[in-house]
């Protein structure tokens, strides 16, 4: 174009330059997505074996090259299924009252607090349950002593857990169309059934959806185990009863250990987290493809 | 109700001449009321825990604010565990901010360009894996990116300040020489890319929801791709923009784990950003919380405080925000 004056040039030029920065933005990301992703399969596969997945840190001292994740492991698992399993009820439950019932200034308060609920610190929800659970009711029933398990981590977990579940069932109780329910009250059948038997299974894949990503969430949170499970080199496989480690705190014990094998099991054990915390969430999202609502 | 009772009734209802009874009467204790008085219950459990947070941290944290022997806002030291315990949450609290301030500065930018890039300039058919491959960004744990943070990112971290060092050394802000290793920057880098994906998938959800009308009008006036995104696309999605950012920064101000991994746990307030130092209220939670007493335990508790109402107050203004902005886009509708 030979017509074109400076001043178009110029606006040309701004275009140019901002497409150019907005690409380099999405490749900076790239850059450490990839870094973190090299460094964690590299570094991670020197110690990922058998012997790590099925021994724990008992009796390892810090001249041992050995030792392994099992302990760790088995406190993820019960940490995260305890929290599923009372996060669940209550979540879902109040997600139905904020959509099928809840009207009003109470029912706009639970859902704004429901929302501010959700940037609560994971160390605040730790030292929450630590304040309550482990200082002031276990003491009770323990003597006096403060009583650390996997129990408190998993109820801490359940502060974190408890608001994206509600958010994300909500979301999907909205996308129900109308014309289910009237048809179900059309043939006579109470609400509560209503809900229960067409719109909950309508939802269904949206809500499982949203729960298996809060658990992978909440499978990787290390800051509440930290406070109030005490970590535990030993396996103990009850959640109920004695300090428990799980895989997010023992990545973060492993790098503050002085000893040259440390780094490795640290590695390890991210590695391991990670894939579970990747499985799960990408389990999640091939789910939400499939669920018929949601387009 | 059950099903078998409502299959039953019609065989009832045909040896009555005539055909429909009355309505059944609802009953004081039916199942509607006990489920619906269940949900209630279960939705008020949100209020409850957050009163109780506030409750319970509030009473565990007095014993050790009787006790400080210093002013708990302006004191910089931490000897909670000490007889008798004097600590302060001045240098926390700044570190804090400046941790989070740097770390949003960094992210901000880049966050934005990459929602644009998915929602205006990548191939349709490529934005959604794109935008997936960020959203794993978001899914990895940050004890994770505070181990990657601490083994691997310092290399490049302290060879940009070393450089940042030489050239504008004058600064108070890179003014250290050294040695580099857990620093401010470092710590700041680390939370930048945590931040990244949350305010990434907010701003990207409203850019989508730019009306194409807008849109399309400004191209019919001639403007460029990226006029047309500075006229149609940034002013609608402002208030948009500035919840993701709030968001963003309440994530930041409580991240834990990773800066307790990359920042060098000092007790100072300083502008230095490259030599060791920095320190969160967060990150000095997880770091003290092993060899802390019953008073330290209370003080950390006390620290946490502050960053609970710190928090509420981001994330409530950033609701605030948000909730307007959907009255009034749903009015518009």
């Amino acid at each position: 174009m030979s017509l074109q004056t400076p001043l178009q040039s110029r606006r040309v030029i701004a275009d140019r330059m901002a497409t150019v920065l907005i690409y380099a933005a999405f490749l900076l990301a790239l850059i450490p997505l990839v870094s973190v992703a090299w460094t964690l399969v590299s570094k991670g596969l020197q110690r990922l074996d058998g012997t790590f997945l099925f021994t724990s840190m008992n009796n390892i001292g810090a001249f041992d090259d050995r030792g392994g994740a099992y302990h760790a492991i088995v406190g993820t698992l019960q940490q995260a299924g305890l929290a599923t399993l009372i996060t669940v009820p209550l979540g879902v439950l109040g997600a139905i009252y904020i959509v099928e019932y809840g009207s009003g200034w109470f029912a706009q308060a639970i859902r704004f607090f429901v929302d501010v609920m959700t940037g609560i610190p994971s160390i605040v929800a730790g030292l929450f349950v630590l304040a309550f659970w482990v200082l002031v009711v276990t003491p009770v029933f323990n003597d006096g002593r403060p009583g650390f398990s996997g129990f408190a981590a998993a109820l801490a977990l359940s502060v974190l857990m408890l608001p994206t579940i509600v958010r994300s069932t909500e979301e999907m109780l909205r996308l129900v169309p109308a014309a289910l329910r009237e048809g179900a009250y059309a043939l006579g059948i109470p609400k509560w059934l209503t809900i229960v038997r067409v719109v909950i299974p309508t939802a269904l894949p949206g809500i499982v959806t949203g729960i298996m990503l809060a658990v992978a969430r909440a499978c990787g949170e290390t800051a509440p185990v930290l406070l109030v499970a005490g970590g535990n080199p030993a396996i103990n496989f009850n959640a109920f009863e004695g300090n428990q480690s799980s895989l997010s705190l023992f990545v973060f014990e492993q790098a503050g250990v002085a000893s040259q094998y440390a780094p490795a099991r640290a590695w390890a054990a991210a590695l391991t987290l990670v894939v579970l915390v990747l499985a799960l969430t990408i389990a999640a999202k091939l789910l939400a493809r499939r669920n018929p609502l949601a387009r | 109700m059950t099903t078998s009772s409502m299959i039953a009734s019609p065989a009832q209802g045909s040896s009555a001449p005539g055909g429909g009874g009355p309505l059944p009467r609802r009953r004081a204790l039916g199942a509607e009321t006990v489920f619906r008085g269940t949900t209630t219950v279960a939705g008020a459990m949100v209020l409850v825990i957050i009163v109780a947070i506030a409750t319970f941290l509030v009473i565990r944290a007095l014993p050790s604010l009787g006790a400080n022997q210093e002013s708990f806002w302006t004191y910089e030291g931490w000897f909670a565990d000490s007889d008798p315990p004097q600590f302060g949450i001045a240098a926390l609290a700044f570190g804090t901010v400046l941790t989070s301030t740097l770390a949003l500065m960094l992210a901000v930018p880049v966050a934005l360009g990459i929602a644009l890039f998915l929602s205006h300039y990548a191939p349709r058919r490529m934005a959604a894996p794109l935008g997936f491959a960020v959203d794993l960004l978001a899914a990895v744990p940050s004890v994770v990116f505070g181990l990657w943070g601490r083994d691997w990112f310092y290399e490049p971290v302290s060879s940009l300040s070393s450089w940042l060092h030489s050239v504008a050394g004058w600064l108070p802000l890179f003014g250290s020489d050294g040695p580099y290793g857990k620093s401010v920057l470092l710590g700041s880098t680390v939370l930048a890319i945590m931040i990244l994906p949350i305010i990434t998938s907010l701003s990207r959800e409203v850019f989508v929801k730019t009306p194409t009308a807008n849109e399309e009008a400004a191209l019919a006036l001639g403007a460029t791709r990226w006029e047309m995104i500075r006229t149609a696309v940034l002013p609608y999605g402002r208030p948009g923009i500035i919840a993701a950012v709030m968001l963003g920064l309440g994530r930041a101000l409580g991240e834990t784990i990773a800066l307790a991994l990359t920042l060098g746990s000092t007790y100072a307030i300083g502008l230095d950003l490259l030599g060791p130092g920095g320190n969160t209220i967060a990150a000095n939670i997880a770091n003290r919380f092993g060899e802390a007493n019953a008073t330290g335990r209370s003080a950390l508790i006390a620290s946490g405080l502050v960053l609970f109402a710190i928090t509420l107050v981001v994330n409530v203004t950033a609701r605030a925000i948000i909730y307007r902005r959907r009255e009034f886009t749903e009015s518009a509708a």
